[in-house]
């Protein structure tokens, strides 16, 4: 736990004078303090490339009236910084009026522990299974050209200072280890990356030299996009596989059901709420509380303690993701969906782990109900137009499906579809729901947060697909 | 006000001086501060302001060839002495790397010309109010737009980068970005669309009423789109989309790409990678240029490069540690390009609609598509059917997809070349790309 107040002239009987006097009016804001620890190791290229240290500190102080926000942040905590921010808040809210509500449900569960990754793995072992990487990787096959592999680790701190005097904290640890690799043949290069991580030491990720698995996935992954096929274009459909494809569900669904965009109703769904959005069976939730994910938080950047939120249930959209402020302006409660990439960034509602449930059909099922389409294992990133709803995302292990039976792996293509209307295309939901390795970072308005996803195997009727063969 | 010199100079060598002290053979320090301030307006209302003032500082240790780095935000004596020794203790347990040094000194740049990056003026929030109520007010005088969304942003920023070798030099620079973001709706369809303009003077931000304006015809038009079928389709790449393929090109031209072996244009030099009318250039020294450096984030000063000569790859993008690597000098390139361009081409915008009897304007992609490895490409695309010159209908919820080595070699150019942001290119057609659509 960090004591933000020992090596500053700033106390804590201070901190709270200025917070309770600055927000007395205001309708909600807080001070967020914030200290991290972080590292990055990479090996490339057969060498350690970089080794990087980096501890940041500081805190934002936020003041809310009615609809405006106003946000100050500096990484100096002091007395002056903390008034001047003080100051400034008081400048932009020029008219406050409004009703602090100081009310944040309370919650004894973690859902992590109060470790610090960095310091419980030596630097000597990193570099050592880094070595270990490189080496296996490149004795394994004369194909392969270069291996990339990298730890990254962070501790961090938060504490929140509301009016009155009431504080809450949090200590988030956050590791991820990734393998990449890029093979040669004929002439063709391909790469193959995975990679693994969650809120739990090093050590617990990579027990039982689980390394060589996620070399082996990379690999795989490699060697199959190696005897790739230009891939189809056009409208067909879709088998997606277990876990990480849920990444359709972030893009297609999720961003579409967070608060903020449904308020200024810019969001394609703002007005879906008791309406059918997905084919019956469909169950979708964001819930930050599943031990150890990457997208899990114990109390959320505003302090609220995290929940299970049911978004879709049986293909009804039921509730939106909410933080204090969106919440407040639609008249209804936080979710604990209010997420900061950092002290130097403002609040926003975002996912935690979004996860569509399992239903009753296998994949062969699906498979065998298709004449003509693909089957994605594994994609890339991807990305949403929220007011259109227009998503796409990028395969990186995709097969074609030919008269019931998967075919040849095709090369990396751009998959479009509809947000609103995609779920309604989802014809059959798997058995075998499973959670991504914990490697997803989300984007939205310059932040990046940890995020999870999760599904089982679902067949989507029609969807285009962005090959290069007509 | 955002630090002066002496501030961040004496940060820097109380940093070198203490590795120095500590053992490390070479140090190199970067010291920054910014100051930003942004207003946010919503529907013709103050949405949010924010405020930030950060210093950040970085450190790479040196002891023979093996290196570490550290960075942070906080600049306390006390802080910044145990982030040194914690630095210096990983680097004498790091590897070493032969190719690791600090750039070569007769490379660093000797003197700082005025390129005019930095301009004093303070834009008061309420003075950011006036502009975007402006803007707005234009933006939302058409009944279809539904929600107006804009900013203001001013950042002051300052830095100095020192090493061990003597260098130590740095300089203020400015930028002002307003944005507007508009949301139209009509019986069939919910669209958005936006503009922007960011300068490094305040004087020569757009007029409100021009960003507003254009916001809002770019999102009217885009209503009730119609999905294509998929086909061979000739494609004109919008200057907001075209600018995207340097980015492309400069990210497989660096010299960590090439030394990797992860780039489809390695051992590319002195060949034909774009058609023979193609020439692109990177000028570091533009006069209030958003790309402009008297030097790279090394210290070794940046010269304009020609990239490409007609159609011909001429140089990477080169910087001291994968230039060793290569056996190359570095070209003042690390951290990438400054203001790069494509030279303009010898056909009107008009012609290059008109060219062909069917083609698709794109206006916006979506994804994350382009790899660099294999050179294939494959986004979510929107815009518009064009035939015979004319806009016919929007169109969205497509891709369009090929491989860059093909898509170089086709690239036509016209004539409407401005200098606008970081990279700039002329309005570009491609011939022969495949969209996926119904």
């Amino acid at each position: 736990m960090s004591n933000f107040f020992n090596k500053s002239d700033l106390t804590r009987q201070d901190a709270d004078k200025i917070v309770s006097e600055t927000l007395k009016n205001c309708d909600d804001g807080e001070l967020y303090l914030e200290e991290s620890k972080s590292e990055s190791i990479l090996l490339d290229d057969n060498k350690i490339k970089s080794s990087n240290y980096s501890s940041d500190l500081g805190f934002g102080f936020r003041a809310i009236s009615d609809e405006v926000v106003a946000y100050s942040y500096s990484n100096e905590i002091s007395k002056d910084s903390l008034k001047s921010s003080s100051e400034n808040l008081k400048s932009t809210l020029k008219s406050i009026k409004g009703t602090y509500n100081h009310e944040i449900p309370k919650s004894n569960k973690k859902f992590y522990k109060d470790i610090n990754p960095i310091e419980q793995k030596t630097l000597d072992s990193k570099l050592e299974v880094l070595n270990k990487v490189n080496d296996f990787l490149r004795k394994k096959d004369g194909s392969v050209k270069q291996v990339t592999a990298s730890f990254s680790g962070e501790q961090k701190s938060i504490e929140i200072i509301r009016s009155g005097g009431e504080f809450l904290t949090d200590v988030r640890p956050l590791i991820r280890f990734n393998v990449s690799v890029m093979l040669e043949k004929n002439g063709r290069k391909e790469t193959g990356v995975y990679g693994i991580g969650g809120r739990q030491s090093y050590d617990d990720y990579l027990k039982n030299d689980n390394w060589k698995n996620v070399c082996e996935e990379a690999f795989r992954i490699a060697s199959i996009n190696l005897e790739s096929k230009p891939a189809p274009a056009g409208e067909m459909k879709v088998v997606l596989g277990p876990g990480w494809p849920a990444i359709l569900i972030h893009e297609a669904i999720g961003h579409g059901l967070e608060g903020d965009f449904n308020r200024k109703k810019t969001s394609a769904f703002h007005d879906l709420v008791g309406q059918r959005v997905a084919s019956e069976g469909v169950t979708i939730v964001d819930d930050g509380t599943i031990d150890n994910r990457r997208g899990s938080l114990t109390i959320d950047d505003e302090g609220t303690p995290t929940e299970r939120t049911v978004l879709i249930e049986n293909g009804i959209l039921k509730n939106f993701m909410q933080d204090r402020h969106n919440a407040r302006l639609m008249n209804t409660r936080s979710t604990g969906s209010g997420r900061r990439q950092n002290y130097r960034h403002i609040v926003l509602p975002r996912m935690r782990n979004t996860m569509m449930l399992s239903g009753n059909h296998t994949q062969d099922e699906m498979i065998k109900s298709v004449d003509k389409g693909i089957f994605a294992v594994s994609f890339g990133g991807g990305q949403v137009d929220i007011t259109s709803g227009k998503f796409v995302f990028n395969c990186t292990e995709a097969y074609e499906i030919n008269n019931s039976r998967i075919g040849s792996p095709i090369k990396g293509a751009t998959l479009i579809g509809d947000g609103p209307s995609i779920l309604k295309e989802v014809s059959m939901v798997g058995n075998d729901m499973m959670l991504d390795p914990g490697i997803g970072t989300c984007g939205k308005a310059g932040q990046g947060v940890p995020v999870g996803v999760a599904q089982p195997s679902i067949l989507i009727d029609k969807m285009t697909v962005g090959g290069t063969k007509l | 006000m955002v630090k002066d010199q002496e501030f961040l100079k004496s940060k820097a060598s109380y940093c070198l001086d203490l590795a120095k002290k500590m053992g490390a053979t070479d140090a190199s320090v970067t010291v920054g501060h910014s100051i930003s301030e942004t207003v946010n307006f919503r529907n013709k209302s103050l949405e949010a302001s924010d405020r930030s003032d950060g210093l950040a500082l970085s450190i790479e240790t040196y002891l023979g060839k093996k290196k570490s780095s550290i960075s942070s935000s906080n600049l306390l004596e006390e802080n910044i002495k145990t982030l040194i020794e914690k630095c210096f203790e990983i680097t004498k347990i790091t590897p070493e790397d032969e190719f690791n040094s600090l750039p070569d000194k007769n490379l660093l740049s000797k003197q700082i010309s005025n390129l005019n990056l930095n301009d004093e003026t303070r834009f008061e929030n309420d003075k950011k109010i006036n502009y975007l109520k402006d803007l707005e007010d234009s933006a939302s005088a058409e009944n279809q737009i539904v929600n107006t969304e804009s900013s203001f942003t001013e950042n002051k920023s300052n830095f100095i980068l020192a090493n061990s070798d003597g260098f130590c030099d740095g300089y203020k620079t400015s930028s002002f970005t307003a944005s507007c973001v508009t949301v139209a709706k009509d019986e069939n369809s919910m669209e958005r669309d936006y503009e922007f303009s960011s300068k490094r003077h305040l004087s020569d931000i757009k007029q409100p009423a021009d960003l507003g304006v254009k916001a809002a015809k770019q999102t009217i038009r885009k209503l009730s789109p119609n999905k294509i079928g998929s086909e061979r389709i000739n494609i004109i790449f919008d200057r907001r989309i075209s600018k995207g393929m340097l980015s492309v090109f400069a990210s497989a031209i660096s010299a960590s790409a090439i030394a990797r072996g992860t780039s489809f244009l390695k051992d590319k030099i002195g060949q034909q990678v774009f058609s023979k009318l193609i020439n692109v250039i990177d000028k570091p020294d533009i006069v209030k240029g958003m790309g402009s450096q008297n030097f790279d984030s090394e210290g070794v000063n940046s010269k304009t490069l020609q990239l490409v000569e007609n159609g011909v790859l001429k140089n990477y993008l080169v910087d001291t540690y994968n230039g060793k690597k290569l056996n190359l000098k570095s070209n003042g390139r690390s951290g990438g390009t400054t203001n790069l361009y494509f030279e303009n081409g010898n056909i009107s915008y008009e012609d290059l609609v008109k060219k062909n009897s069917r083609s698709l304007y794109i206006t916006e992609t979506i994804g994350h598509g382009s790899n660099l490895v294999t050179g294939d490409y494959s986004v979510g695309a929107t815009g518009f059917l064009v035939e015979d010159g004319e806009f016919k209908h929007p169109v969205n919820e497509i891709t369009i997809a090929g491989n860059f080595k093909d898509m170089f070699k086709n690239i036509i150019l016209a004539n409407d070349l401005e200098f606008e942001y970081s990279a700039n290119s002329p309005t570009m057609m491609i011939e022969g790309m495949t969209v996926a659509g119904k």
